[in-house]
């Protein structure tokens, strides 16, 4: 039978009470906002929080807006807010590629932006889309408030740079004019966690060289979510086939998968390979070289 | 949706909204967890963690301090009452609560009763188990080495010869020396290892129960999920002790079954105890975990496969070996002189001479049970098999798959039709369902498209391959003739009584069960079709045994073939008996009636006198005369009412023809199921509507085994699948829209000419879609469920063991 343990539950009413809570209750104290993790997790009994801190109330955590040449991401955002939200698509459409593939309508209504990453589930497809855009985490504790840029944010499975008592607030994502961006996801069924999903976000320069590139990784044990080899490889070069198979290579050879129900381990590589030149193409082709 | 429906002329029968469907989509259903009873506690059970371990201790004394907890259940305290062990529908025992050792992992261990749900899951993590793990047999191949641990040490060298430990039994069937003769002058043999793995039911409404015995009348009521509620009660009886007619087993509506139902679980038992201990109601609802790992999964066939021909192409024999895994406990529901169920019917719908197979059962440690899901008794697997062998001799003599079948089905003037294996097939048209499903297809064009897609791909290395691939399969369902067939003993015929009130409405009652069926509908529209009653006027009831006919229950397709055909000759009864009354009341000679069934008004039907115009009297006027002061013959009884016992003549044998398209992706191994041509003969379409639907679940049903639904183990036996993100059911994304067909070859014997439809898509579609998988990426074979990886695998020469953890 899957029912959780005892477990106390206060309504946060801000942002200082959410951070007051927690300091009062230390590491046994679990934020929820969409719980699509944490409360399966606690009737498994895996997670048996003392407290949970229910923050859904906190709107000014919600939305998505452009703001100082930053896309800035409220945490409280829903999945399907991400999804509708015009400006998000214009900007980054990496966006709506990876929150059409996440979940099912259900979980995209009231599962959140910022509840995903700080799960820091392996195979969490914001995970790689948020490090493949240089996305700024802005995070709030008892000494005020304080950014970790997202290639610095996960620390290992289930771990993140956000303390007991600090609360992600934020994303923060800059606008990088002209740039393509796209993502792609091997799952074994709509609704299933990724197989293998790559993100790419391309800017390119005159002649159709790469001034600047961010390759995301999914579920194939990037600790960072990062192909950084990759990126590294494609700086610089014109963004072609040849090109793109060489950073395609760059990512299969660095990835980390382990073996699972959801594949072995040379085809994870394969696919890191494979998805990467395909998050490349699809993302150079959206790209603008500015001379047109 | 595009096709016809056909044989539903007469009152009565076409495509009704169902009955039931008011409650449903009002949220009104009443499942058993929506059973709340005064006092009523709740039970949870201890699950063991390991697959094969022994029982060293079980300290239940911190759980039974706990200030909520009513009674802590073992198997000491079940073997106090001699119910530790049960029986299983396949002359084997089952532990009710582990004494001796565990044998599989989620295997029940402890139950405790408590005065809510939460502090009953809260007792268990107080119980505390101590156990000797001991080796694992998980994989079936090694399961008869000679150093395999023997799992089932309490049968004490009773299961099998040569000391193989863990032996259930052998099987065969058809003519070996014959199959010899014909492959010895074969021109060309085929052979193929072929894994059906185990699959699962997963039922949206997991099991569950409310036990509730009261002390003072000795008398025990169960609201319990069950498929077969008479089958059951008969099974309380005899485990608890309580004599028969002191048990009432009520089953509520039913959130899907497909044979997952049909057993008995030790929870249900351990909550007759609890409420025997306590006095109070007891409920125990399994979650969805319990639900994937303990309860009676499906398939489980490791198969080796041969299939002979001539030059011409001529499918001269097949010959089966296989090994069955039955998990720790041989519990499979099936008739019980048929070991590998109706395995035997292999040949498919073909003419072929001979054919031979044997089968093999044995132990390993998991969860028993094996005939499930919707397979009308294991022949899902027959079809695959069949199905499979034929597209790979295809492949394998440069023959066109269609053009293979259609060269070798059997044609409709060889019904009936007795098999090499020797059984009997009621009626069919192949070529025609074939040739439906072809056309709709356009198997021309689509072979055109294939071979330009490959051509593409070929010269860019980018896009996708088409694959088509096909099956004509053959049911055998409706079990059965008693003397051939039963369960336990009970010969699976089914009674049905029928009563018409004094104001010409009526009341059904059934032996068998809905789980989503629409029986409230279907039933009622027999009884409309044969009395002209509409159908809102017929009540149906089912699932309580206190207040129907016994039958043997819902499963294997036999709703229609039995209780449809039970239900049908009992209204045939109540009308003759009508014919009586009718004859007093119009004062003529029964033989000069004539029955006009009328048009489905509230009026029914209406008997006329031959040769006399203007002369006739309606069912419900006959109805209140009947049951008023009306001086009857001798041999008629007053009021309106019949009841019978059906025991079918023979199986119906449903049939059809499908043609999968698929696009698959050869970088990524994905697979994109884009079409789907269902051309089915259920015989006569009582309610099309509903037999649409059986078809819809069925074929996506087939999409999931094929691509995705799969029980898989790691070597230590633990279960990889117990959930819903790991075992994976498809959703309407993965599924095209149908594209269905039906022709209609009624059954000769059935009373209405209805076959029964319930598992023909889940059968038929599996081979249907791999075939079509391995035609896009020009593999012989690779098995099921073919998932990403596991095609891009098979792309690279190397597939997957689908049955054991991906390393």
């Amino acid at each position: 039978m899957q029912v959780p343990a005892f477990f106390e539950y206060q309504r946060a009413t801000s942002v200082e009470h959410v951070v007051a809570l927690l300091e009062r209750f230390g590491p046994e104290a679990r934020i929820v906002a969409g719980g699509h993790s944490l409360i399966p997790m606690m009737k498994l009994r895996l997670a048996q929080p003392e407290l949970l801190v229910d923050v859904n109330d906190l709107h000014e955590l919600s939305g998505v807006s452009v703001v100082d040449g930053q896309l800035r991401i409220g945490a409280l955002t829903r999945h399907a807010e991400l999804l509708a939200s015009a400006v998000a698509g214009e900007h980054f459409p990496i966006l709506h590629d990876a929150e059409r593939v996440i979940a099912d309508p259900v979980v995209r209504n009231r599962g959140t932006v910022g509840g995903s990453v700080c799960q820091a589930d392996p195979s969490e497809d914001l995970s790689g889309v948020f490090t493949a855009l240089r996305t700024v985490a802005v995070v709030r504790g008892p000494d005020g408030e304080r950014t970790v840029p997202m290639r610095e944010f996960f620390r290992g499975p289930y771990e993140t740079a956000v303390a007991p008592a600090e609360i992600l607030v934020e994303l923060r994502v800059p606008l990088r004019p002209g740039a393509g961006s796209a993502y792609v996801k091997v799952d074994r069924r709509a609704g299933d966690w990724a197989v293998a999903a790559a993100g790419a976000v391309v800017s390119l320069g005159p002649g159709r060289v790469v001034t600047e590139v961010g390759i995301g990784l999914t579920a194939v044990g990037d600790a960072d979510f990062t192909a950084v080899e990759a990126e590294d490889l494609l700086r610089g070069e014109v963004a072609d086939e040849d090109a793109f198979a060489a950073a395609g290579a760059a990512a299969s050879a660095h990835c980390r998968p382990v073996a699972d129900q959801r594949g072995p381990v040379d085809y994870k590589r394969h696919l890191a390979g494979e998805l990467t030149v395909r998050a490349l193409r699809a993302a150079a082709a959206r790209a603008h070289d500015g001379t047109t | 949706m595009t096709g016809t429906v056909g044989g539903c002329a007469g009152p009565g029968f076409g495509s009704v909204p169902r009955k039931e469907d008011g409650r449903f989509v009002r949220g009104r259903g009443r499942f058993v967890d929506d059973i709340a009873l005064p006092g009523m506690l709740h039970g949870a059970v201890l699950r063991s963690p390991y697959a094969h371990a022994r029982i060293v201790s079980v300290d239940t004394t911190a759980a039974e301090s706990h200030p909520k907890v009513r009674a802590v259940i073992t198997g000491e305290t079940l073997a106090a009452r001699d119910m530790a062990w049960m029986p299983t529908f396949s002359h084997d025992v089952a532990a009710v609560l582990a004494t001796d050792k565990v044998r599989y992992q989620g295997q029940e261990v402890a139950f405790v009763v408590a005065e809510d749900r939460y502090a009953a899951r809260d007792a268990l993590a107080l119980i505390e188990v101590e156990y000797e793990p001991l080796a694992p047999v998980v994989d079936a191949r090694r399961s008869l080495d000679a150093d395999a641990p023997v799992i089932r040490d309490d049968l004490d060298g009773r299961t099998g010869p040569d000391g193989r430990g863990n032996h259930v039994f052998d099987w065969e069937t058809g003519d070996e020396a014959a199959t010899g003769v014909q492959f010895a002058r074969a021109a060309h043999v085929s052979a193929c290892d072929l894994v059906y793995p185990r699959v699962h039911p997963a039922p949206l409404e997991t099991c569950g129960t409310v036990a509730d015995y009261d002390r003072i009348s000795g008398k025990l009521t169960v609201h319990a999920t069950a498929q077969a509620p008479h089958a059951h009660r008969m099974l309380y009886s005899r485990i608890a002790g309580i004599p028969e007619h002191h048990i009432r087993i009520i089953a509520p509506d039913i959130g899907g079954g497909f044979g997952n139902k049909v057993g008995m679980y030790p929870g249900y038992l351990c909550a007759v105890v609890g409420s025997i201990m306590t006095g109070a109601p007891v409920k125990w609802v399994e979650d969805r975990s319990e639900n994937l790992m303990s309860t009676s999964f499906a398939r489980d066939f490791h198969m080796h496969g041969e299939i002979a021909a001539d030059a011409d192409g001529r499918i001269l024999a097949i010959r089966v070996s296989v090994l069955a895994d039955h998990g720790a406990f041989n519990a499979t529901a099936q008739p019980s002189k048929f070991p590998a169920g109706f395995f035997g019917v292999f040949t498919g719908s073909y003419d072929i001479a001979a054919a031979h197979c044997r089968v093999t059962g044995v132990y390993t440690n998991k969860a028993p049970g094996g005939v499930a899901y919707a397979c009308s008794f294991r022949v899902t697997e027959a079809v695959y098999l069949v199905e499979r062998l034929v597209d790979v001799l295809a492949r394998d003599t440069g023959r066109d798959p269609a053009e293979l079948r259609m060269a070798n089905l059997l044609t409709p003037d060889r019904f009936p039709f007795r098999s090499a294996t020797g059984w009997e097939y009621d009626s069919g048209d192949y070529p025609r369902a074939l040739r439906t499903a072809l056309e709709m297809a356009d198997y021309p064009a689509l072979r055109a498209e294939q071979k330009e897609r490959r051509a593409a791909y070929e010269r860019t290395g980018a896009g996708t391959l088409t694959g088509i691939g096909m099956s004509v399969f053959t049911e055998a369902v409706g079990a059965g003739p008693r003397r051939l067939m039963d369960i336990m003993g009970l010969g699976m015929a089914d009674g049905a009584e029928l009563r018409v009130h004094p104001t010409g409405t009526a009341v059904l009652r059934l032996s068998c069960m809905s789980q989503g069926q629409g029986h409230e509908t279907t039933f009622a529209q027999i009884v409309s079709h044969e009395l002209g009653l509409p159908i809102d006027a017929v009540q149906v009831v089912q699932g309580d045994t206190d207040n129907t006919p016994f039958g043997l229950g819902t499963y294997g397709s036999r709703s229609t073939p039995v209780s449809g055909a039970a239900a049908s000759v009992a209204a045939s009864k109540v009308r003759e008996q009508a014919r009586q009354v009718a004859a007093v009341l119009l004062e003529v000679a029964a033989d000069d009636l004539r029955w006009d069934v009328g048009t489905g008004t509230a009026d029914g039907g209406n008997f006329a006198v031959a040769g006399v115009p203007g002369i006739s009297v309606t069912l419900r006027e006959i109805a209140l005369a009947a049951h008023g002061g009306l001086d009857l013959p001798d041999g008629v009884d007053g009021q309106l009412t019949a009841s019978t016992v059906y025991n079918p003549p023979n199986l119906t044998f449903p049939f059809g023809a499908y043609v999968c398209v698929v696009d698959v992706d050869p970088g990524t191994g994905e697979v994109d199921v884009r079409r789907f041509v269902a051309v089915d003969d259920c015989g006569v379409r009582i309610n099309p509507m509903i037999v649409e639907g059986q078809i819809h679940g069925g074929l996506a049903d087939g999409v999931g085994m094929a691509l995705m639904e799969l029980v898989a183990f790691d070597d230590d036996g633990n279960h990889l699948s117990a959930s819903f993100m790991d075992y994976l059911l498809p959703t309407a994304m993965e599924c095209p829209a149908w594209e269905l067909a039906a022709t209609v070859t009624p059954s000769p014997h059935h009373p209405l000419g209805a076959k029964g439809v319930g598992e023909s898509a889940t059968v038929g579609s599996p081979p249907a879609v791999v075939n079509a998988v391995l035609d896009a990426i020009n593999v012989r074979h690779a098995d099921m469920p073919l998932t990403p990886a596991h095609v891009w695998r098979a792309l690279q020469g190397r597939p997957i063991r689908p049955d054991i953890a991906i390393r």
